[in-house]
């Protein structure tokens, strides 16, 4: 077959079958178009990640010469220097006392939404509502309405109220992770469960609490790690405390935190002081980092356990 | 139900532990259940809790100055002179420049998280992004005064300033940095990762018969993601953006380092400034005034019912689909 061959003549309205296979006129354009749609978002995502080593690195860069063994096992002594270990159990013990009033509360609102509200309940449509616009206020305010509820009539700031702002910020976070996990469970258990007649309690704590225990405890990792570093609340209702003391005890006095350390150090005038405050900022992130990579693997565990079943 | 199903005729013949359970059929369940309610109750009671004290605390000071008070830019406690306008100002100023910049930005990491990264990528990337939103807002602020705002005094602003200079929102740079413009690049950076990792999950929910009928038609990237993927996520997406909106209004301390604590409304975004809630956080422990604390409760009544507004506005957007942050 000769017919395509450049010697014979052939139509001018047929593509020259011998052409390099590259766009050109219109389609070259739509791909130029697309590539370049391409190249931003990827640049996008590059500096997206570039933000987050930058904040990492300068953490890392200002706060590392602070870091030591008597850094983390000292109480500070205000502007003359110290550790930051009577922080780090105030905070310890603020977040312990939250979780403990938003875990069960979360927990069973979720339960509540998932296993007793029909789609079409109507309290369980407003718990929906509520949930959302709990988690959409701002914590300043969270702040503001302890301190209205628990702190202005005698002007004490406590520990106390402290916890109870971080219980506030944590309950619609627990509770709507609470609530999407236990949709993960597949409806088949629940329904074997009752064709064999088992009460509805035992089929939740028995059944359907166990399979979710992974994502619920997933939902409370990030929202501890995300009361451990909230500052607005805790300036609002617990930043009045003895600065060198340990507080373990909640009630009658503030209690020192990480985050009111970094916040009230970095304002000393001394260059010693700056770097304590990028120090404890540095354990704190690392705290914080830990444990999101941590949730992050429990919850691919757990959900690959469910999906397994 | 469950004891509705139990057959009766097996009574007689049963061994103790197991009538003693049928006797108390139903209590179980019963004390779940009123345990599941109490939790949701309580949870209600707390946002009822929230907007009472907030109106409660704001009393004094909204029958002295009225609804003139959102009118009124001058600032100054020790005269008992109070106004909310130049803080509401500057909370919505530095806000939608977040907005602004961050929506974009979001969409374009979403887009790439979903449709272009190779999945070893992914699952890195990912993670990274949305750990920008996990970062204190103590410390978001810090890097903020330290890196961001010297950066944006010697290079963004003078830029900016002989480039759109004409527009009265970029006038002439100043030195330190402490600014609405610092303020709303440090928000840019916070609800970044909300945009993008709320979007990227709605993204992955286009289903692929659509993305690869286009593709099939010979679409390229772009018009599949211009002509199926945002078109089938737009309410959503809007519904995320509006919830980054109302985190960038709602952030107090972050914006407190770096807004500048600047009095009165100015058209340039270079001038120190003040927010809402970074007005509440800086000046709740050294009231000068009596009327000082019920106005910074009237202020933060104010940002309660902006919040509760994009709050309901991000639900009512979303329409069909369930977003909201549980990660951020």
């Amino acid at each position: 077959m000769t017919a395509l061959s450049h010697h014979v003549g052939r139509d001018p309205a047929l593509p020259d079958p011998t052409a390099p296979l590259t766009a050109t006129g219109n389609l070259r354009r739509r791909v130029a178009v697309s590539r370049l749609i391409s190249i931003l978002a990827t640049a996008s995502a590059v500096f997206a990640v570039a933000l987050l080593f930058n904040v990492a690195y300068t953490v890392i860069q200002k706060g590392a010469p602070a870091i030591s063994f008597s850094f983390l096992t000292q109480n500070s002594s205000g502007l003359a220097g110290g550790g930051i270990a009577n922080a780090l159990l105030g905070t310890i013990v603020l977040v312990a006392f939250g979780a403990l009033i938003a875990l069960p509360i979360g927990v069973l609102t979720g339960l509540y939404l998932t296993e007793f509200a029909s789609p079409t309940s109507r309290f369980g449509n407003a718990l929906k509502l509520v949930l959302d616009l709990l988690q959409g206020l701002p914590t300043i305010i969270v702040g503001v309405v302890v301190y209205g509820l628990l702190v202005a009539s005698q002007h004490l700031e406590t520990g106390f109220a402290g916890g109870i702002a971080l219980a506030i910020v944590m309950l619609p976070m627990i509770a709507r992770s609470s609530q999407e996990v236990l949709l993960l469970v597949p409806n088949s258990m629940r329904e074997a469960a009752d064709a064999l007649g088992v009460e509805r309690w035992r089929t939740v704590t028995g059944i359907i609490l166990p399979a979710a225990a992974g994502g619920i405890a997933t939902g409370a990792i990030l929202s501890i790690a995300r009361a451990a570093g909230e500052t607005a609340p805790l300036l609002l209702v617990d930043s009045i405390y003895n600065p060198t003391q340990t507080q373990l005890n909640l009630f009658g006095h503030g209690v020192p935190s990480i985050p009111m350390f970094i916040y009230t150090t970095y304002d000393l005038p001394t260059t010693s002081a700056l770097t304590r405050a990028w120090g404890a900022a540095l354990v704190l992130l690392t705290a914080i980092l830990a444990a999101n990579v941590g949730a992050r693997f429990l919850l691919a565990r757990s959900r690959a356990k469910m999906g397994a079943r | 139900m469950s004891s509705r199903a139990r057959p009766r005729f097996r009574l007689p013949a049963l061994p103790a532990g197991r009538a003693g359970q049928s006797a108390g059929a139903g209590t179980g369940d019963r004390v779940l259940y009123g345990l599941c309610a109490l939790a949701g109750l309580l949870a209600a009671l707390v946002l009822i809790e929230v907007v009472y004290q907030v109106i409660h605390g704001a009393g004094p000071s909204i029958s002295h100055f009225g609804i003139g008070f959102l009118g009124h830019s001058a600032w100054a406690p020790n005269f008992g002179i109070f106004g909310a306008a130049a803080a509401i100002y500057g909370t919505v100023l530095s806000s939608l420049m977040a907005l602004i910049i961050a929506t974009p930005l979001g969409i374009a990491v979403a887009l790439y998280l979903s449709m272009m990264a190779p999945p070893a990528v992914r699952t890195i990337v990912g993670p990274l992004v949305e750990m920008l939103a996990a970062i204190p807002s103590v410390i978001v602020g810090f890097w903020g005064v330290d890196v961001l705002s010297p950066f944006a005094a010697r290079h963004l602003q003078p830029f900016l300033h002989s480039v759109l200079g004409f527009i009265p929102l970029f006038g002439p740079p100043q030195t330190t940095g402490l600014s609405v413009f610092s303020a709303g690049l440090v928000l840019t950076l916070m609800i970044l990762p909300i945009v993008a990792a709320l979007s990227r999950d709605l993204f992955l929910t286009v289903p692929t018969e659509l993305t690869e009928g286009a593709e099939a038609l010979g679409a390229t990237r772009w018009e599949i993601i211009r002509g199926v993927v945002l078109p089938t996520t737009a309410s959503g997406v809007a519904a995320a953006t509006v919830l980054g909106l109302g985190r960038a209004l709602g952030e107090a301390i972050a914006v407190l380092q770096v807004i500048g604590d600047g009095a009165g409304i100015h058209s340039s975004l270079f001038l120190p400034g003040i927010s809402l809630a970074s007005r509440i956080a800086n000046e709740f422990q050294t009231p000068d005034n009596k009327l000082d604390i019920p106005s910074l409760f009237y202020l933060a009544l104010i940002l309660l019912a902006i919040g509760l507004t994009t709050s309901v506005l991000a639900r009512w957007i979303a329409g069909r689909f369930d977003v909201h942050r549980t990660l951020a």
